[in-house]
């Protein structure tokens, strides 16, 4: 079948995809976006997230066939998605970079997407609300205490920028 | 090939060792550009997949592949029969099949293989392979195992164990024998015995077994792998193959974590002898449900301690035996079983020993690395075990740790004299120093309870009734490096030339960057000993010498030391060619003291001689390439266990803070602080993500990790997350990390490997938090509820 989708604010199609492919099959091998993560394809870890229509979703629990015709943003499309000029990080990426939340990085582009979706959604979360956000994404180098320190540095740098500091 | 950037040139970081570097491929991580093995793609590549036996036992009494290859989109189907050359390979013992042949050992043992263009069309041909199996009876712990006419494993083995071994299931035990057991016995004011389990824990690395294999026209093939030791895999790969270890070009891809799974072979082989049978390239990738197949697991073990110590609360004396189940092959087992032994008895000083440890070989998932390899089962019995006798002699179980710490010159059980820090009692009163965390921290202001500070979470079953906190301590002692008289080296190349009037440095080695930040520390090192800002990291490769594995707590020790003794080679040449050019021009270019610092060659004064670029222009790169070992190590003695085994000893405490509801057996660790002393803090934000890593580890081994399989049958219940639960951020608590910087004299800028030593005493401080809380005895991890809530049924 053919599946049309918006990725990142522009339109692909790929073609001759298999019924039983998921979303995240068909953006890491078809459209060739491998940022979303395959950890488990079993929609326990998180690394796949994305947002569909807004919505943060696994993508290996979304079929192919279901994304036709949605908007997808994928770990790939953040900076942009932030305004960040070509090159740059958004700042939920720089946050994970400086606040060393990234080491062996698989569990990285699921938490953005997640983060992202909660500072769009809460720009001043509590920790426990950080928590509860990133609850479906596993983590298994960090121990999430650096990741906790990210967001709430992406959350304060934004804040400071909102307020033309 | 897809143009895909593992490459780690970009220039985001500058610090030299002792600041918090940023990692240089963090910016490629976060973006999703970093390519991880399974992100690869090529141009007419196929699909492998693994057709894996449903049977911890059984003959194969036929395997037909006629339907699976006549399957459209199917290019090749491969079995035993099929093999080129060698048909086993493995770390230490080549006894694990390549493809079953006519046995298979363990559930999930690799049977056949199937290349596909389509991931689907590749697993529904394997689906079509008929395999015939003839059930055989299974030996799942020692009972059966040594029971007499327990079916063999291996009973033609051959191997350098074999003799010493009590039975042929055993694969390998270690004694450690000094002074005299039976008289401190007979003198101990307070005696305790317990037996112990710990089940079998998962690495659970994110970043599935996956890598590509590309034939190549000499006949040889390329092969870019997620691994954790390039030129280990070589050594077994290329036999497999039957070509020459120069056909088998491998090139590390990006490495999702590994934690000692990936120091086995996984679908290495099985991906070259696709790619060399269909002349395609061809990748595979795991998904979670075969990677809890795909890789060993740590070593499940049932212990029996007895401790015995005076009045005055000196320890007397321990006796212990270590059975670790090491499943159907053994991989790391010989390893593992010198370490359990070796590191029996703890951090602490005691002069009458008597240890044993063995693996077994049992139709169970074969068990290997794990981050802490033997140490975190001992640390769990002799640290309960510690409580348990400063109980019955009426002592904090602090102070009596302290009393019997080991520290600098105590001598451990092995012989073996510790020469380097061993701040034992004082990371253990740092870690009580703390102040604790606030009583019922789940109550808001407005008066009620904030669920998800509480055990059960929003799951809402207590609003802190029946919740009882608990604090528990505990200290671990684990070995850096690979010990044991292994030839234990890695190699590094540094060149250093002027690019557009700037000294710019490219380090190389062929170090498996699997996550831990090797990468930050090894450009760390360069910019440090060069004096230069500009470090480039070239891809780690097999054209390049071996760097030994990452694991053990070594690369920054090991190839941080040859990268450090490469970049000194340099240096001195540098220092000739400034000579040789200025040296009329300063009469301290004639001494020895010249120092690489800030693009400069200075005096140890300060004084600038001469811009390092000026040295370097219009001459040809600098370069040097060094081979490194650490100290030598020697064998344990098979009787005895005496032995310097060990190259340097690392050291974690930690206080565990829980609160459990008592009634339905929830345990939610409230704080989980950490004192380590690292030596040298290369790079400190590193370190402390290590630690929390480490830690959080030992937290999912208290309270959830365990791979749950029938006793009966040897068949694996819960592969998949689902079922095998790591630790979520709701289940994890701030973790204070306090670190000292100890100088071991020894080691490359005193450092001490960081990585490990905390996995050992985080699920001891973390069980004894929930003993407390509860008064029950808990002899094995992971805790269930039923077991805190008296409804265990046994099995």
């Amino acid at each position: 079948m053919r599946v049309n989708v918006t990725v990142n604010g522009r339109p692909r199609q790929a073609d001759d995809v298999w019924e039983g492919e998921s979303l995240l099959y068909l953006l890491r091998e078809r459209l060739g976006l491998p940022g979303s993560k395959n950890a488990c394809e079993q929609g326990e870890c998180g690394s796949c997230t994305v947002r569909l229509d807004g919505v943060p979703v696994c993508a290996c629990l979304v079929a192919a066939g279901q994304a036709h015709g949605r908007d997808v943003v994928t770990v790939e499309g953040l900076a942009a998605r932030a305004g960040a000029a070509e090159g740059h990080l958004s700042p939920v990426q720089q946050a994970f970079v400086d606040a060393g939340a990234v080491q062996c990085g698989f569990c990285t582009p699921g938490l953005l997407v997640a983060a992202d979706d909660l500072l769009e959604r809460d720009p001043d979360p509590s920790d426990a609300d950080i928590r509860e956000a990133l609850s479906g994404n596993l983590c298994r180098c960090t121990g999430y205490e650096k990741i906790l320190d990210a967001v709430r540095l992406a959350a304060a740098r934004t804040a400071r920028s909102g307020q033309g500091a | 090939m897809r143009p895909t950037r593992t490459d780690l040139t970009q220039q985001s970081t500058r610090g030299g060792i002792g600041a918090s570097t940023l990692r240089p491929d963090g910016g490629l991580k976060v973006t999703g550009e970093f390519a991880y093995a399974s992100d690869l793609w090529h141009e007419d590549m196929l699909w492998g997949h693994t057709l894996r036996s449903p049977h911890a036992h059984a003959r194969i009494v036929s395997l037909d592949t006629a339907e699976a290859l006549a399957t459209p989109g199917v290019h090749a189907v491969l079995t035993h029969a099929d093999l080129p050359a060698a048909t086993r390979y493995g770390l230490e013992v080549q006894d694990a099949p390549v493809l079953a042949d006519g046995v298979v050992r363990h559930h999930g043992e690799p049977v056949a293989l199937v290349a596909a263009d389509h991931p689907e069309t590749a697993r529904r041909a394997a689906a079509k392979i008929k395999a015939v199996y003839e059930q055989l009876p299974v030996v799942t712990d020692e009972k059966s195992a040594t029971a007499p006419g327990a079916p063999l494993l291996h009973p033609a083995r051959a191997d350098k164990h074999a003799p010493h071994v009590p039975h042929p299931n055993v694969v390998h035990c270690q004694p450690v024998v000094r002074g005299d057991v039976e008289a401190a016995r007979a003198r101990a004011h307070a005696v305790v015995t317990g037996d112990y389990e710990v089940g079998m824990q998962d690495q659970a690395f994110l970043g599935p077994e996956s890598g590509l294999a590309v034939p190549a026209e000499d006949g040889g093939v390329d092969l870019y792998i997620a691994t954790q030791w390039l030129h280990a895999d070589l050594r077994q790969i290329a036999p497999v193959l039957g070509l020459p270890e120069d056909k088998v070009r491998m090139t590390l891809s990006g490495v999702g974590g590994a934690f000692g799974g990936r120091e086995d072979l996984s679908m290495q082989a099985h991906a070259c002898l696709l790619a060399l049978r269909t002349g395609r390239p061809v990748k595979m990738v795991y998904n979670r449900f075969e990677s809890f197949f795909g890789h060993v697991h740590r070593h499940p073990a049932r212990l029996h301690y007895e401790h015995g110590a005076d009045r005055d609360g000196g320890l007397l004396f321990v006796r212990c035996r270590i059975v670790l189940d090491g499943g159907a092959y053994t991989s790391s087992s010989p390893s593992v079983v010198g370490n359990a032994a070796s590191l029996a008895v703890g951090p602490y000083a005691c002069d009458n020993v008597d240890v044993e440890a063995l693996a077994l070989y049992t139709n169970n998932p074969p068990c290997g690395a794990m981050r802490g390899f033997g140490a975190v089962q001992a640390c769990f019995a002799y640290e309960a075990q510690m409580d348990r006798l400063a109980a019955e002699l009426g002592l904090d179980p602090v102070e009596f740790r302290r009393r019997n710490a080991v520290s600098q010159g105590s001598v451990m059980p092995t012989g073996q004299v510790i020469d380097a820090p061993a701040p034992v009692a004082e990371l253990l009163r740092r870690v009580k120093a703390l102040p604790l965390p606030p009583e019922r921290q789940w109550e808001t202001a407005g008066g009620s309870a904030d669920l998800r500070a509480l055990p059960g979470g929003v799951s809402n079953t207590s609003h802190g009734e029946g919740v009882v906190r608990g604090v528990g301590y505990a200290v671990g002692i684990k070995n850096v490096g690979f010990s044991e008289g292994f030839d234990d080296y890695s190699t590094a190349r540094v060149r250093l030339e002027s690019v557009a009037g700037e000294p710019v440095a490219t380090v190389r080695t062929a170090m498996a960057e699997v996550g831990q930040g090797g990468v930050t520390v090894h450009a760390q090192i360069a910019r440090t000993e060069l004096g230069v800002a500009e470090v480039t990291l070239q891809p780690a490769d097999t054209r390049m010498g071996s760097a030994g594995s990452t694991s053990a707590s070594r690369q920054t020790y090991v190839t941080g030391g040859a990268i450090k003794a490469a970049c000194e080679a340099v240096r001195e040449r540098v220092l000739e060619l400034g000579r040789a050019k200025f040296g009329t021009y300063h009469p301290a270019w004639a001494t020895a003291e010249l120092l690489l610092e800030g693009g400069k060659i200075v005096t140890d004064g300060g004084e600038v001689l001469a811009g390092l670029a000026d040295v370097l222009d219009g001459e040809e790169p600098v370069e040097a390439e060094r081979v490194w070992r650490h100290r030598p190590t020697e064998p344990f003695d098979l009787r005895s266990g005496q032995g310097q085994g060990h190259v340097q000893y690392s050291f974690a405490a930690h206080r565990a803070v829980v609160e459990v509801d008592t009634e339905l057996g929830l345990v939610k660790v409230v704080e989980l602080a950490c004192a380590q002393d690292v030596g040298k803090a290369l790079n400190p934000l590193s370190v402390v993500g290590q630690i929390h890593g480490a830690t959080t580890q030992g937290l999912g081994l208290a309270v959830m990790e365990e791979i749950a399989v029938d006793p009966a049958t040897g068949l694996v219940r819960n592969p998949s997350f689902t079922d095998y639960l790591i630790p979520t951020v709701l289940d994890t608590p701030a973790m204070p990390v306090d670190i000292l910087e100890l100088a071991d004299a020894h080691a490359p800028y005193g450092l001490r490997g960081v990585g490990e030593a905390p996995t050992l005493s985080a699920t001891p401080a973390v069980v004894a938090a929930v003993r407390q809380a509860t008064g029950l005895p808990l002899r094995r991890v992971p805790l269930r509820p039923e077991h805190l809530t008296g409804t265990d049924v046994p099995a």
